[in-house]
């Protein structure tokens, strides 16, 4: 390796070894708020480690990593994600019984895998980050271990999930028998070469779309969603629902773009197929939710419906649009569940739509920032979420997507519906649910998420210029 | 500049309003009212200092947004924006008034809702951009969904939701249709924008461009509304507080009708001409069965409600078809309906608070409680019943007469519902204020809160009936581009639909564009009804030597 290949993988060293610190540091001292500095330091020190190694790409490190601005923009994507989940976690965690510095350090070698992703050049480093990140996701998922429904939800993601890796590595082999090369270039040009597609390819492929799929929770293959999301310590579910779908779906572009699916009408009739599935049952399920974790799952697998839209336009403005939509989508989902991990106690999880009646008149802030979170995935205008639906509608429109455009737009009249039901209860009489106090760090982290979501949403032309100047594949 | 900052000072206005409502409510109140009045001030002002009707846009301004997608702030004034500005920021002034005493919870938050809805009806009728347009259209939902969901009354929930799915998914379609504009355009011209101006003009195949319109014509037919898509309205009116039902009644169902002259006429001058008798027949089916309706409502709030639908029926039957009097007629309507409207709901929301109920069956024989309600109610009955002499009754008769000239049976068939109006008009004030007893209610009569408020919309209404002409004169500009508009592009491409082209325009011994050169001071300074009555006839005569 060279001082350069050191160089572009600063960030990944750092995040790699963090966990090792605190580990080191746990087993002299056990002090949760110096975990939780060095953790959110860290975090810091990663994402301005990004800047440090811009002029430097793009660079590949063969046959593995690809660095280029596509990957560091998720990259600091990610990390920025992880890093308010982080932020968010604090109270969360901290009334936990037993050991709970450890959270931390798996929080690191999650954000480990769904990192890697980013850069994933290859078969190899792809399952590589999916399993790191699968595993330590097992683990958070059933962090309260005193709690049944998380350990239920903890087992549930680990036997599905592990039957999708399954499915993953099976298809990778499949290809990987079909052409004897694991690099996505390769395979691409392998492709294009061999003009039809073999029944073992196309078997190959549909494996990993499976287990993607798994990861994205699209329809079909989106049981576990709900159950999990609730399960979860809530700022888990935001890490689920935000950074990990965010890092499967980096590489996901990367791959299917490198391959040009969009032009295989195979490829081209499931994912709409998948993408059209996911954005009816998402909303249709999550009308008749009580439960806000479950709901904003269901509404998760909607939004990657809309998402995936982005796969068929074929175009570098498409994967712009993705970035902004995936941004945007970030900061509205960690909102949400920040909120109800800031509302929650280890014991009682504020999840159930009644229990936030009436918090607008309790806690006006929060209920404001829980309010922009849900407008904005809703897609009312001055919230990101806007913007972000606007510009996938117009790449796929542009794209000649009519159908699924069309989906979208009925779609985000059903989700509508059941937004609106949650703000009907926030700004409803007060009911008598008892909250919890407020942290200093939490308050602020919501605050800049809800100044985020109002800043993207009135003026996104910054962001977007910065996306569009940078960011091709 | 001036447009940015009218904006501007509602914003900052409703955030402060929030703020100190949080410390003392009746602060909230006064920011509310000061921030309203700067802009009636600054609106006066400009309205006083010059009118020069020669320029397209007497105000014209644009700023870059996202310039990536070709979207700019661009604010511009003309006539017709003018006057609903002026009308937006009058009933804004009366709706933060007579909510003084109703609105006791949450003052602050309630005006900062009020004066965002204003805001945002205030960018609809500035915005040159569709998808500022589009960006305000929205604006005005959230907070007006709060209004009903938060201090409405019993079923306030459905009712709220009910109001914000139906304008939501209008306005997806509409977005659509923008986009599906702005793509047209773009492949056309290489230059891909959302500027109205720029937008005039695109010419596309006539089934595209027909089903385009359909999409604006979804947003502001449910907006209007039009009948089969007015379902929303009853329950969103009769639910909302008074405040809310005001603005829902005055300003918001008035964006619909904005629309249609800004966007559908200019934008889609043939398709609209196919659509035209279709338009046309909706408008009389509205008039007639709104008011039929409203004849069967028993609930006040809800029988104004109808009478809206049926009022409202009078502005598409208007808009389409294509006459200078009509369209006067139209504008007239807009505000008339705005002041009348507006007042029976204020009269329901006060009697509302005194007796707490809105049933008319529980009322009667109110009148010798309180007089003065009895006679605010009385002349607004007959504002809504189209008595000459009052706002309404020239609007109505304008719109028929411009649309006696396109087309008789529809004409013939609209003034029935004058007769209808009589009906229900009369039974409000049968069943509420005259009649038997059916309860000795207690209750005090309008207070000097109430008498102003009362008195300023009787003035306004009766000015309206007796010296119409400066409303005309300034909405005039606006309206004759707009059918300029449509004349020259009907007369450039007469191929895709000649047959209503001719039927409406080829009458050159009346046609309805000639009033822009011989100039008519239609409704001269004159004292009485009768004569306002007999010179729209001699003007009439003029128009058509």
């Amino acid at each position: 390796m060279t001082e350069k290949d050191f160089l572009c993988l600063t960030p990944f060293l750092i995040i790699a070894t963090a966990p090792i610190v605190i580990m080191i540091v746990i087993s002299i001292l056990r002090n949760y708020k110096v975990v939780y500095g060095f953790s959110v330091l860290s975090l810091l020190v990663a994402f301005a480690s990004i800047f440090l190694i811009i002029p430097s790409v793009p660079h590949t490190i063969e046959p593995l990593f690809i660095i280029d601005i596509y990957s560091l923009f998720f990259l600091g994507i990610i990390i920025i994600s992880a890093l308010l989940v982080t932020l968010l976690s604090y109270d969360y965690i901290k009334q936990l019984d037993g050991v709970k510095e450890e959270y931390y350090i798996i929080l690191f070698t999650s954000t480990l895998g769904a990192s890697l992703l980013a850069v994933a050049n290859h078969f190899v480093l792809f399952f590589l980050g999916i399993e790191t990140l699968s595993i330590s996701l097992y683990i958070l998922i059933a962090f309260q271990r005193s709690k049944d429904s998380s350990i239920e939800a903890g087992i549930k993601y680990l036997i599905l999930a592990s039957v999708s890796s399954a499915f993953l590595l099976f298809g990778m082999a499949l290809i990987y028998t079909a052409f004897g090369t694991m690099q996505f270039s390769a395979i691409a040009s392998a492709l294009v070469t061999g003009n039809q597609l073999s029944p073992l390819v196309i078997s190959g492929f549909g494996m990993m779309m499976v287990g993607i799929g798994f990861k994205l929770a699209l329809v079909p293959f989106h049981m576990w969603t709900p159950d999990v999301y609730q399960g979860a310590p809530a700022p888990v579910s935001a890490y689920i629902a935000t950074v990990s779908k965010g890092a499967v779906m980096a590489i996901l572009i990367r791959f299917f773009f490198n391959l040009r699916g969009f032009e295989n009408q195979y490829f081209f009739i499931t994912i709409s197929g998948i993408a059209i599935l996911s954005m009816f049952v998402g909303n249709l399920l999550a009308i008749r939710q009580q439960n806000i974790k479950r709901l904003l799952g269901y509404s998760s697998i909607a939004n990657m419906g809309y998402l995936i839209i982005i796969l068929l336009t074929g175009s570098n403005k498409g994967i712009q649009a993705s970035i902004f939509y995936l941004i945007s989508y970030f900061i509205t989902t960690i909102g949400a569940f920040g909120v109800i991990s800031l509302l929650s106690t280890c014991k009682d999880e504020a999840e159930k739509i009644e229990d936030f009646k009436g918090l607008f008149w309790k806690r006006p802030w929060i209920a404001i920032v829980f309010t922009l979170s849900l407008l904005s995935l809703a897609g009312i205008p001055i919230t990101a979420g806007f913007i972000a639906k606007f510009y996938v509608i117009l790449e796929g429109m542009k794209a000649g997507l009519m159908v699924l455009v069309f989906s979208m737009i009925i779609n985000s009249v059903i989700g509508l519906y059941y937004y609106l039901r949650i703000i009907t209860t926030l700004f409803s009489a007060a009911g008598d649910t008892k909250l919890p106090e407020l942290s200093f760090t939490g308050n602020i982290t919501l605050a800049i998420i809800g100044i985020s979501i109002l800043i993207l949403g009135i003026y996104p032309g910054w962001l977007i210029d910065i996306i569009v100047r940078f960011v091709t594949l | 500049m001036i447009l940015v900052y009218l904006i501007a000072i509602l914003l900052t206005g409703a955030f402060l309003a929030w703020i100190t409502g949080k410390w003392n409510p009746v602060w909230s109140r006064i920011i509310s009212l000061a921030a309203l009045s700067i802009d009636l001030i600054i609106i006066t002002l400009f309205v006083l200092q010059s009118i020069p009707s020669e320029k397209d846009w007497l105000i014209d301004i644009k700023f870059n947004w996202i310039p990536q997608f070709g979207i700019s702030l661009h604010l511009a004034l003309d006539g017709l924006s003018l006057v609903m500005l002026i009308l937006t920021f009058f009933l804004g002034l009366i709706s933060v008034i007579i909510s003084w005493k109703e609105i006791d919870s949450r003052v602050g938050f309630f005006h900062f809702n009020l004066l965002l809805i204003l805001a945002g009806i205030t960018g609809v009728f500035l915005s040159l951009d569709l998808f500022l347009f589009y960006f305000f259209w929205e604006l005005m939902l959230v907070p007006m969904y709060f209004l009903i969901g938060i201090w409405g009354h019993e079923n306030r929930t459905a009712a709220s939701n009910k109001f914000f799915l139906y304008t939501q998914a209008s306005g997806l379609l509409m977005f659509i249709s923008i986009l599906a504009f702005y793509f047209i355009h773009g492949h056309n011209t290489g230059v891909y924008t959302f500027d109205y101006l720029q937008l005039l003009g695109t010419s596309m195949p006539a089934s595209t461009s027909m089903l385009i319109m359909l999409g604006f014509l979804a947003a502001f037919l449910v907006k209007l509304p039009v009948v089969p898509l007015h379902n929303w309205l009853p329950d969103a009116h009769t639910e909302a507080p008074t405040a809310g039902s005001l603005i829902l009644a005055a300003l918001l169902l008035k964006t619909g009708a904005y629309g249609l002259f800004r966007f559908i006429i200019p934008l889609f001058p043939s398709a609209s001409m196919t659509f035209a008798p279709i338009g046309m027949l909706l408008g009389v089916i509205g008039i007639l069965y709104g008011a039929k309706l409203a004849f069967a409502q028993t609930d006040l709030k809800r029988l104004v409600a109808y009478t809206s639908v049926s009022h409202m029926g009078f502005v598409i039957l208007g808009v389409f078809s294509f006459n200078e009097l009509a369209y006067q007629g139209v504008v007239m309507q807009m505000i008339a309906h705005g002041i009348s409207t507006g007042a029976l709901f204020i009269l329901a929301g006060q009697l509302h608070e005194r007796i707490h109920t809105r049933d008319i069956n529980k009322m009667g024989g109110l009148w010798e409680k309180a007089p003065v309600m009895g006679a605010i109610g009385l002349i607004f009955s007959m504002a809504s019943l189209g008595l000459p002499g009052l706002g309404n009754f020239i609007a109505e008769l304008l719109i028929l007469v411009g649309v006696f000239k396109t087309n008789i049976l529809m004409s013939c068939l609209a003034s029935l519902g004058l007769i209808a109006a009589t009906i229900y008009s009369l039974r409000i004030v049968q069943k509420v204020f005259l009649g038997k007893k059916n309860k000795d209610w207690e209750l005090s009569d309008l207070n000097f809160r109430e008498k102003i408020v009362a008195a300023s919309m009787v003035v306004v209404i009766v000015w309206l009936g007796l010296f119409p002409k400066p409303v005309f004169d300034t909405a005039k500009p606006a309206l004759l581009k707009t059918l300029n508009k449509q004349k020259e592009i009907t007369f450039q491409n007469p191929g895709s639909n000649s047959d209503n082209a001719e039927k409406v325009l080829c009458e050159p011994s009346c046609n309805p564009l000639c009033t822009f050169v011989v100039k008519p001071n239609l409704f001269n300074h004159k004292g009485s009804q009768s004569k306002a009555q007999s010179n729209t006839k001699g003007n009439q005569d003029n128009l058509c030597p």
